[in-house]
């Protein structure tokens, strides 16, 4: 593993991961995103889990740049360790700024966020936990997508209609005041890239997710009585 | 104010419930019958038939139980959904007829919401994050502003059902999860198995089916499959579960339903809890199940706040979902 100048400072401690800032790593400030070992977990699905995802994370970051989305720039990736060192991305998150933009300005936003989703689902990439704390505002007021700790290469319509579905329930629980026309925008913005066809087709995956979702033991009665009735004579 | 006293009939799938609870928050009663299918899985026709025969035996025992006749029922409240149609139909048509005859409020319960209520009043837990984990559910769930707003859910089947499933097609003996948690402690070796956590919702299917198809091709040993899947599952409820923990801060950490008296699951929820510095709750044996003290209680706690179901509004609604319950016991 490279040198480390400087004592790293925790900044972040999330549920998965801890996040540190190294101040000084060959002449860059650093963020380290270490993922957490779990003792409630077997020791053989928690290593495969961290390993997995560091690399797999690693990887997408990369991809999506490649997809024209901006995220941190890649330093090391240590997978012993489940490691990840990386840009330091400078600005605000999204989340807690919303509040305080002028209407305009935040439908503007979930355009753009809508477009650069677009541009994930295109390049076959989902996000798997889009909410508006993972991306970052900077001062050039370019949006970056900071955590792609769930996302996968795929290009599932299935996939892609949880991506969205995510982003709206989202919405709903922490924007509700204005969730519905922001997630308009977001469609919009998501249209403009994927297309008329495409992106119809993703809407009606989040209703059939959402039904999906909602009434479990209903449509397992359905399924099971079913069964069953053909063995009723 | 004179003690209340509620009547609560249970009767979303294979359990028949009846309980009796006051309103200073004691059980009186908690009787149960419960349908076990001849073959597979329940039979929601064959289930509502079992229920219908039972039921005046149950009612009975209820009372006898709380020592209390029909006519010192104040309310009588009902699980109205959700659940399978033909089963909460029994009940409610049961909760309607006595209702009437004794001239008391009906009040219609939302079953998800039970299940929290008796949580918190066991467990004695104020405002808890709540893992509610059964044979038809599987939600994270916390009270915020005025509702249960649900933090994450299965997208597919809920976990109950995966292992009972499961124990079901490896011969185990019924109803499948607990005689499943005792193999799972044989277990030695881990195999590996579909892990399906997106965003802040689970899905099961995945895993099921492939523990499925290990076991039908004889390579593995069933114990190691039985610890594996279980191991998965309840690695994906605790990665959702911490997640929501931590995004809301809650003070304490509740598991409540069917499969909250599952041992490991328990565990790992403690482990969870002692992480993020919450207290762990652990619904009762007694209350995990479905039971009608649950219905009695939650019952109680609407009635008291102002709620009342009319007979001629008191449909079932097999689909009703936790966070549209207005709870207007905790504003």
């Amino acid at each position: 593993m490279a040198s480390i100048e400087a004592a790293p400072r925790r900044i972040a401690k999330g549920a998965e991961a801890e996040l540190f800032l190294e101040s000084l790593w060959l002449g860059k400030s650093v963020l380290a995103k270490r993922r957490l070992e779990k003792k409630y977990r077997v020791p053989e699905l928690d290593k495969s889990l961290r390993e997995y995802r560091t690399i797999h994370e690693a990887e997408i970051i990369h991809r999506a740049k490649e997809a024209g989305v901006s995220t941190p720039i890649l330093y090391l990736v240590d997978v012993p360790c489940s490691t990840i060192y990386m840009e330091y991305v400078k600005g605000k998150v999204i989340r807690k700024i919303l509040d305080e933009l002028s209407t305009e300005k935040r439908l503007d936003f979930f355009h753009r966020i809508g477009g650069l989703v677009g541009k994930l689902h295109r390049a076959g990439i989902t996000h798997g936990d889009l909410t508006t704390s993972n991306m970052i505002l900077t001062e050039e007021e370019r949006i970056y997508f900071v955590d792609f700790g769930l996302a996968e290469l795929t290009r599932e319509v299935e996939k892609r209609g949880v991506d969205l579905h995510l982003m709206e329930h989202m919405l709903m629980s922490t924007h509700y005041r204005y969730a519905e026309e922001c997630f308009s925008s977001f469609l919009q913005g998501y249209r403009e890239i994927m297309g008329e066809e495409a992106t119809a087709e993703v809407v009606r995956k989040i209703e059939e997710i959402e039904r999906r979702g909602r009434y479990i033991s209903e449509r397992e009665v359905l399924e099971d009585g079913d069964e069953q009735s053909k063995q009723v004579p | 104010m004179d003690r209340v006293l509620c009547l609560g009939i249970e009767s979303t799938a294979d359990d028949l419930g009846v309980g009796i609870a006051t309103s200073e928050g004691v059980i009186l009663a908690n009787k149960r019958s419960t349908y076990t299918p001849e073959k597979g899985g329940i039979h929601p026709r064959e289930a509502a038939r079992h229920h219908s025969a039972q039921i005046g035996f149950v009612l009975e025992a209820a009372l006898r139980q709380a020592e209390v006749g029909p006519r010192d029922i104040d309310v009588v409240a009902f699980s109205q959904g959700p659940g399978m149609g033909p089963c909460l139909r029994t009940g409610a048509t049961v909760a309607r007829a006595a209702a009437i005859y004794l001239g008391v409020p009906l009040v219609g319960v939302n079953h998800a919401v039970a299940h929290i209520e008796i949580g918190r009043l066991a467990a004695k837990a104020r405002d808890p994050l709540t893992l509610f984990v059964s044979g038809g559910n599987t939600i994270v769930t916390g009270y915020e502003a005025g509702r249960y707003r649900i933090f994450g859910e299965t997208l597919d089947i809920p976990v109950g059902n995966c292992l009972d499933v499961f124990a079901r097609e490896a011969g185990l003996l019924y109803p499948g999860a607990p005689d499943l948690e005792k193999r799972a402690l044989e277990g030695k070796t881990f195999v590996p198995l579909p892990y399906l956590v997106k965003g802040m919702d689970l899905s099961f299917s995945g895993l099921l089916t492939s523990a499925l198809e290990k076991l039908h091709s004889g390579n593995w040993r069933l114990e190691d499959l039985c610890m594996s899947l279980q191991e998965v599952a309840f690695s994906m409820l605790g990665e959702v579960t911490e997640r929501a923990l931590a995004h809301t801060g809650k003070p304490g950490l509740l598991l409540t339903g069917g499969v909250a008296a599952n041992k490991r699951l328990q565990s790992i929820m403690r482990a969870i809890a002692e992480e993020h510095g919450a207290k762990s709750y652990v619904v009762p044996l007694e209350y995990s199940l479905d039971n009608g003290a649950m219905i009695a209680w939650t019952g109680l706690l609407a009635y008291l706040s102002g709620v009342r179901t009319p007979v001629n509004e008191s449909f079932i609604r097999p689909k009703w979902r936790l966070d549209e319950v207005e709870v207007t016991w905790l504003r």
